[in-house]
């Protein structure tokens, strides 16, 4: 993976000191933590995790190891309209391999990565439990159900422009 | 308080909120007062009805009228004509997939006839983000009881007695866990619940803290009293966003009502539950990863002994019971270990909640008594096979479970007889194959999962899975040789034996279980390079049978690639190394003149 540099800027590692600080600086609390700030800044890069272990006085490999351990932490930024394609079995036996590679074929990337735009990134995930409308797709926080391979043209369109 | 005559339940769960049911609600809501029929029904957004295939799904109360695949479009006629003149909407009405006979009481339905709803009591009938409702269905009476009238071991005496057991895969003793963590001395304890649900497929633990979280807080504050722990913490998955919001405000709530906090019901107990999130890792189920990840680490498990109940959380004994096994608790205590006793088998008491997902007609949750078959769970609760198609197996207990098939379609569903027949029951996903599924492709996707899934603390789970896993992406690639399969076995076999915990010593049993069962998938794969059911690609071969074909030219106008070539009028032909076997050519032919190979 190529290392992305980035520059925090003070008001960046304020934010992440005041997370730090409403968990009581406590490292048990690291997932919420992690969790927090995933959600402040959209990803986790290496110089956030560095603040991070200064603040909760533990190494930054204890929180390296625990960002890559959990998928659902990411060291990468995703893309403005993350697309996650649930891959649980339910989803699996009802076809959800061709809506992946529907949409692989129609962004151009695979799975794991961003549009050069910045738009699209595309994720697979384990079950949201909406086996009732396998196969789901999820983008941002709007659910698509029973998708086909033919939908995805579709479903790409409704964010153009944005 | 109001006393409506027509209650409308609408379904708030994941499922049929994902299909605009919170949108029908305020549709609903809004057509009631604008016909003035604020005084004279009510709409009440509720946990999981359990038919998930057929959402957004709403009941009416009293006359029992489910309507299912409701639009927000539809709430004006269900107003006007159901409510004001008393004639149901036909055209919504639920209708049966194998009599097509249309149901106008739910009572009528299959899917409920042959259920005991006990973890799934309140799901579908109360509002989950309303402690009053909740206490209107007995609510917080078990721990009234237990605090007020018995003594901790009198509690534990009875959960032990009702022979409740662990409803999160491995079947230990309820009861005899909470003693366990009783008897270990400690002035600080802990409770935890394992909403960790990461069996793929498998959503009751979600439907209950969706529909009824005040159940699960109850629970766990039995157990606190039980095991002398002051502190519950909820281990759940981030991908949870509905449930989390609904346990968080419900224990808001008790704590304003004093059924969690400090002296609850003036008995000196003191009790309080906060939540921990999961950060999506499949090993965090098993329950010493879980406490790890619970102390902010990576979750990776370790050995047992020590179990949670004796060292746990920061070092403390530890009680942890999943979320569905936590829910069965008030009921017991409020109905009795005979009333439990009652239902179930000699060795397995009580209920399961199962999660029907794949190509069965009836996708959602239901709750059976334990003993039932499988026969009775897809082919009368489920109600079959989705398009008439011929069933072919059914994946019990998630990716570390077995496949069972047709033959063991009679096998009592309980602990002991699963685990016999080659599966297990694990959280209770039950993932439901036709004749389209490829068996050696379905085994693929599950190893694909556990080893994508594995910490990689221990070796066998960590190198064995994925060694096991070439074995059959060149299997499945026509690349398989004949001695494949004993080495899997054997592979198999030695990862199960020496893995540290639960992942990796399951992670080979859907490989195991679909080589004894559908060994001739296998041999085909290997020795014929040949794909049965038309999945894996690298087997199989578009071609246009000759006599069949017009030369209409649809397939070749389909074709993405355009390796179909062929004059108008004329029989067709598909370059293979051009093809990309995507199919489109299949799906336009009106002729069947295109074949898979």
């Amino acid at each position: 993976m190529s290392r992305i540099k980035v520059e925090l800027k003070k008001k960046d590692v304020d934010t992440i000191r005041e997370i730090c600080r409403s968990f009581s600086n406590n490292p048990d609390e690291l997932i919420n933590v992690l969790h927090k700030i995933q959600h402040a800044f959209g990803y986790l890069p290496a110089e956030v995790q560095e603040v991070v272990a200064r603040e909760l006085r533990i190494a930054v490999a204890k929180v390296y190891g625990v960002v890559t351990f959990y998928s659902f932490f990411s060291m990468v930024p995703k893309g403005r309209h993350p697309i996650s394609v649930c891959t649980g079995t339910a989803c699996y036996v009802r076809g959800a391999e061709n809506v992946l590679s529907e949409f692989r074929k129609e962004l151009n990337i695979d799975v794991g990565e961003t549009t050069p735009d910045g738009r699209f990134s595309i994720s697979c995930l384990r079950c949201v439990g909406a086996c009732g409308l396998a196969p789901v797709v999820m983008v941002g926080e709007k659910t698509y159900g029973r998708v086909s391979p033919e939908m995805v043209r579709d479903i790409i369109r409704e964010y153009e422009g944005q | 308080m109001t006393d409506f005559k027509i209650h409308l339940l609408v379904c708030g769960g994941t499922n049929c909120r994902s299909s605009r049911s919170s949108i029908l609600a305020e549709q609903l809501r809004a057509e009631i007062k604008n016909q003035g029929l604020d005084d004279y029904a009510q709409v009440v957004t509720t946990g999981c009805f359990g038919y998930c295939e057929n959402g957004p799904v709403i009941k009416v109360i009293p006359d029992n009228t489910i309507y299912t695949q409701v639009r927000p479009e539809d709430a004006e006629e269900i107003v006007t004509n159901h409510i004001v003149k008393g004639r149901k909407v036909n055209r919504l009405l639920y209708k049966d997939p194998r009599t097509d006979k249309i149901i106008v009481d739910a009572r009528e339905m299959e899917t409920y006839k042959k259920q005991i709803r006990i973890a799934l009591r309140n799901c579908g009938v109360i509002d989950p983000e309303s402690i009053d409702e909740y206490i209107a269905k007995d609510g917080y009476t078990a721990l009234g009881k237990v605090l007020t009238t018995m003594s901790p071991e009198e509690v534990i005496q009875i959960i032990k007695r009702s022979g409740l057991r662990g409803r999160g895969g491995a079947g230990f003793l309820t009861g005899l866990k909470w003693e366990l963590t009783r008897q270990t001395p400690g002035k600080e304890k802990y409770v935890v619940c394992n909403a960790d649900e990461g069996d793929p497929g498998a959503f009751m633990d979600r439907s209950i803290l969706e529909g009824d979280p005040h159940s699960i807080i109850e629970a766990m504050a039995i157990n606190g009293y039980c095991t002398g722990a002051s502190q519950g913490l909820v281990y759940i998955r981030a991908e949870y966003p509905l449930a989390i919001d609904r346990l968080r405000k419900a224990i808001h709530q008790a704590q304003e009502y004093g059924m969690l906090g400090a002296d609850i019901f003036s008995t000196g107990f003191d009790f309080d539950i906060s939540l921990r999130f999961g950060a999506g890792a499949f090993v965090c189920g098993e329950e010493t990863a879980l406490i790890h990840s619970m102390e902010g680490g990576r979750g990776e498990p370790t050995m047992k002994p020590p179990f949670p109940s004796v060292k746990g959380f920061l070092g403390k004994p530890t009680n942890v019971n999943n979320v569905e096994t936590f829910a069965n608790v008030p009921a017991i205590i409020n109905k009795g270990t005979e009333w439990f006793r009652s239902i179930g088998t000699e060795k397995s008491k009580g209920t399961k909640v199962f999660a029907l997902a794949g190509k069965v007609n009836n996708v959602g949750l239901i709750e059976v008594p334990m003993g039932i078959t499988l026969r009775e769970v897809i082919f009368e609760i489920g109600g079959g096979i989705k398009n008439d198609k011929k069933f072919k197996g059914v994946q019990i207990g998630g990716p570390s479970g077995g496949c069972l098939t047709e033959k063991h379609l009679d096998v009592p569903i309980d602990y002991e007889s699963l685990v016999d027949a080659g599966a297990m029951m694990g959280s209770g996903g039950m993932i439901i194959m036709d004749e389209d599924d490829c068996m050696v492709d379905v085994a693929k996707f599950f190893l694909d999962f556990t080893v994508d899934e594995s910490c990689g603390k221990c070796t066998p789970c960590r190198i064995g899975n994925k060694r096991l896993h070439e074995l059959l992406i060149n299997i499945t690639k026509g690349n398989g040789k004949e001695e494949d399969i004993e080495r899997l076995i054997n592979l198999g076999n030695v990862i199960k034996d020496t893995s540290l915990c639960m992942l990796g010593q399951s992670a080979p049993n859907p490989v195991l279980s679909i080589l004894e069962n559908f060994i001739e998938e296998y041999e085909a794969h290997i020795r014929d390079k040949k794909c049965p059911a038309g999945v894996c690609k690298d087997l199989m071969k578009y071609e246009i049978v000759a006599e069949n074909c017009v030369g209409c030219t649809a397939c070749a106008r389909a074709c993405p690639v355009g390796a179909i070539t062929g004059e108008r009028k004329e029989v067709h032909y598909i370059d293979q190394s051009l093809c990309i076997k995507c199919g489109a050519c299949m799906d336009r032919c009106k002729f069947n003149a295109v074949i898979i190979n």
